[in-house]
């Protein structure tokens, strides 16, 4: 995963709320078996029928509950491979929100107001470690967990931390803690 | 101090702070092969694979197609293959075309007896949460969750927050289930559930199946829910007892899980109160479930939403991607084509219960309709009562196992501007096909539509 830091540019509006994952990547190009090559399919429907327009900026701004619906990821996939860098809407899906940051897509929340606003600016520069959105309309701060700032800034693969501990899985599994559980290779 | 189902759970599972060990991983053909190739290209073993399993269902043709190399669609079958090869590879239990035991990801678990309370259980699939009316915590999770979950058993998790929701009273006749689950989204929202894991508990609860309970759990994703749970009980004992996964000592199993329930007086982070007797059966008017009216109700007028879940203007684009006019009784929508199957809906209660309606009845004049049992082992047990016979004399197709329409990634989706009676739980634009048209109901209230063309609300319809 690349280190996340400084994003910087112009930003495009996608002002529609509750977008969901199957409009970001329509079910029929989820049949591929490599992690690429998505961008030129994202929110193909919308695009393809001129119903929407969208540069390639490194900013995406939208609506709230964006990422709703499927846990596909091959929707923060399509984004980043579209160009984007950062989304940057008043609220996102659970799951949605977890797998950009799995990628290094940064998903950052700002109040609708900041949005407009930003909307407004057309331009920002989001800092990841001071935690901000600076547009010509201002400086919003925005939070993201410490943990997980941790891990975009230094762009460190979630696997590699967690193997880190493969100590504390093995004193798990052999604690009897973990429930015996069923079987499946023996079914 | 008192704990709540999910915190006693998470508590027997954190290896270290916010690390999860997982129970039971789930494996489909769609979200795991970018997974796999990342365990490849590090060098990295699947840690448990006797506590994965894997089958395919998303892309897979409801025709019969015998074995994955002669699906039709060449990246359906590609994708298929390259499950089977990966689980080949890594040593997972795979129940790919041609075995009895493939179907529905959501439905084969819960079948083979393998999900069972306490567990902690993820699938690179949003309904996962299906599996959290057994009383076990379970999570949709992504590809690279996926990978991560392979290599070490453990998923990171950021503790859910916890939400209860009370039905008190008892359904109506006719009242399933799903119009429970679509009328608390309706009210709720499709975020409204967001960032917690939500308890379903009262009588009205209680008193259902377990296919009833799946149905609920199931669309916990729909509200936004991280995942959906229900206390376990002797209906889910019940359930699990003789089934292949079942544990040897099952007696000694049942003691354990019956500690799981929530404490009286824990603490949620938020809890709601439904009247369950209200309720009404339920059919979606826009393009997520959470527009959705009760069958005696008209199509909204988006200006009337302004202070629900709603957002107007989002209706308004509903509303013209569904061809539908402000004031239309829902009972007056015509419909072009019926799909009763998916892991909302497509178990053998289910089918029981929409098989009871069409039986000595007709598919109404041009109207297509099919039902795809959720499993393989669901389609032999249901031929075994002779419903392929019900369904298939009043003019149903009745297929192989598979998500078929709920999804449209392998051949059987809807056309452009088709509209469809759905037991599915996902009514987006272009779901069951680009430009098709869903309308999210029950099994019963699906079959009725199949046989009048248009929805009847089914408590006075005989
Ligand atoms: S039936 Fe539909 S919702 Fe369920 S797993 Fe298949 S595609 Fe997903």
């Amino acid at each position: 995963m690349r280190p996340v830091e400084v994003i910087r540019g112009k930003v495009s509006v996608l002002d529609r709320a509750d977008v969901d994952t199957d409009q970001i990547i329509p079910k029929q190009f989820l049949k591929r078996v490599e992690r690429t090559g998505f961008g030129e399919f994202l929110f193909y429907d919308w695009i393809r029928s001129g119903e929407i327009e969208l540069e390639p900026n490194p900013i995406l701004l939208t609506g709230r509950n964006f990422g709703c619906g499927s846990s596909r990821e091959h929707a923060p996939w399509a984004l980043q491979d579209f160009g984007f860098e950062a989304i940057v809407a008043p609220s996102f899906a659970d799951i949605f929100y977890g797998n950009c940051t799995k990628i290094g897509l940064l998903p950052v929340v700002l109040d609708e107001q900041h949005c407009r606003l930003l909307a407004e600016a057309g331009e920002a520069r989001i800092d990841l470690d001071d935690g901000t959105v600076d547009c010509a309309a201002g400086v919003f701060p925005f939070e993201l967990e410490t943990d997980l700032k941790h891990r975009l800034i230094n762009g460190l693969d979630d696997i590699g931390i967690t193997l880190q501990n493969a100590g504390a899985i093995d004193a798990y599994e052999s604690s009897g803690r973990a429930a015996a559980g069923p079987v499946t290779t023996a079914l | 101090m008192p704990r709540t189902m999910f915190d006693k759970i998470w508590a027997a599972h954190e290896v270290s702070e916010g690390l999860i060990y997982v129970d039971l991983h789930l494996v489909h053909e769609v979200t795991s092969p970018q997974a796999f190739d990342g365990l490849r290209l590090a060098d990295r073993p699947v840690r448990r694979p006797e506590k994965t399993i894997a089958t395919a269902d998303h892309n897979v043709p409801t025709d019969g197609t015998p074995a994955a190399r002669l699906i039709a669609d060449q990246l359906s079958r590609v994708q298929v293959e390259t499950l089977e090869r990966n689980c080949e590879e890594f040593g997972i239990p795979l129940y790919s075309l041609g075995s009895e035991r493939r179907g529905i990801v959501h439905v084969i678990g819960p079948e083979l007896g393998i999900t069972q309370p306490g567990m902690t259980i993820v699938c690179g699939d949003s309904h996962t949460s299906t599996h959290g009316a057994f009383g076990s915590l379970a999570f949709g999770i992504g590809t690279s969750e996926v990978e991560h979950e392979l290599a070490t058993q453990c998923m990171v998790q950021k503790r859910a927050q916890t939400m209860r929701i009370d039905y008190e009273g008892s359904l109506g006749h006719g009242v399933t289930p799903k119009d429970l689950i679509l009328a608390t989204i309706g009210r709720l929202g499709t975020g409204g559930m967001v960032g917690h894991a939500v308890e379903y508990a009262g009588p009205a609860i209680e008193a259902l199946s377990m296919p009833g309970r799946m149905t609920i759990c199931n669309m916990t994703i729909e509200g936004g829910g991280r995942a959906g749970m229900i206390a376990p009980d002797e209906t889910t004992f019940e359930w699990i007892r003789g089934r292949p996964g079942a544990p040897e000592d099952f007696d000694r199993a049942v003691e354990g899980w019956r500690s799981l329930p929530t404490e009286p007086g824990a603490g949620f982070d938020a809890e709601i109160e439904v009247d369950a007797s209200s309720l009404s059966p339920m059919v979606t008017w826009g393009t997520n479930p959470g527009m959705v009216v009760e069958v005696t109700d008209a199509v909204p007028d988006p200006e009337s939403l302004e202070d629900g879940p709603v957002n107007p203007e989002t209706a308004k684009r509903a509303l013209a991607y569904m061809d539908l006019r402000p004031g239309t009784p829902i009972t007056e929508i015509p419909l072009d084509r019926i799909f009763i199957g998916s892991c909302t809906n497509s178990r053998v209660e289910d089918l029981r219960e929409a098989a009871e309606i069409v039986e000595g009845r007709k598919v109404a004049g041009t109207l297509r309709a099919m039902v795809v049992p959720g499993s393989q082992q669901v389609k032999a047990e249901a031929e075994a009562e002779g419903l392929d016979e019900v369904f298939r004399s009043a003019g149903f197709e009745w297929r192989e196992a598979g998500c078929s329409m709920c999804l449209g990634m392998n051949p059987d989706t809807l056309s452009e501007g088709e509209r469809c009676a759905s037991t599915s739980n996902r009514n987006f634009e272009g779901r069951q096909g680009r430009g098709g048209r869903t309308h999210l109901v029950s099994p019963r209230m699906a079959a009725a539509a199949a046989v009048e063309g248009h929805f009847v609300d089914i408590r006075d319809w005989s």
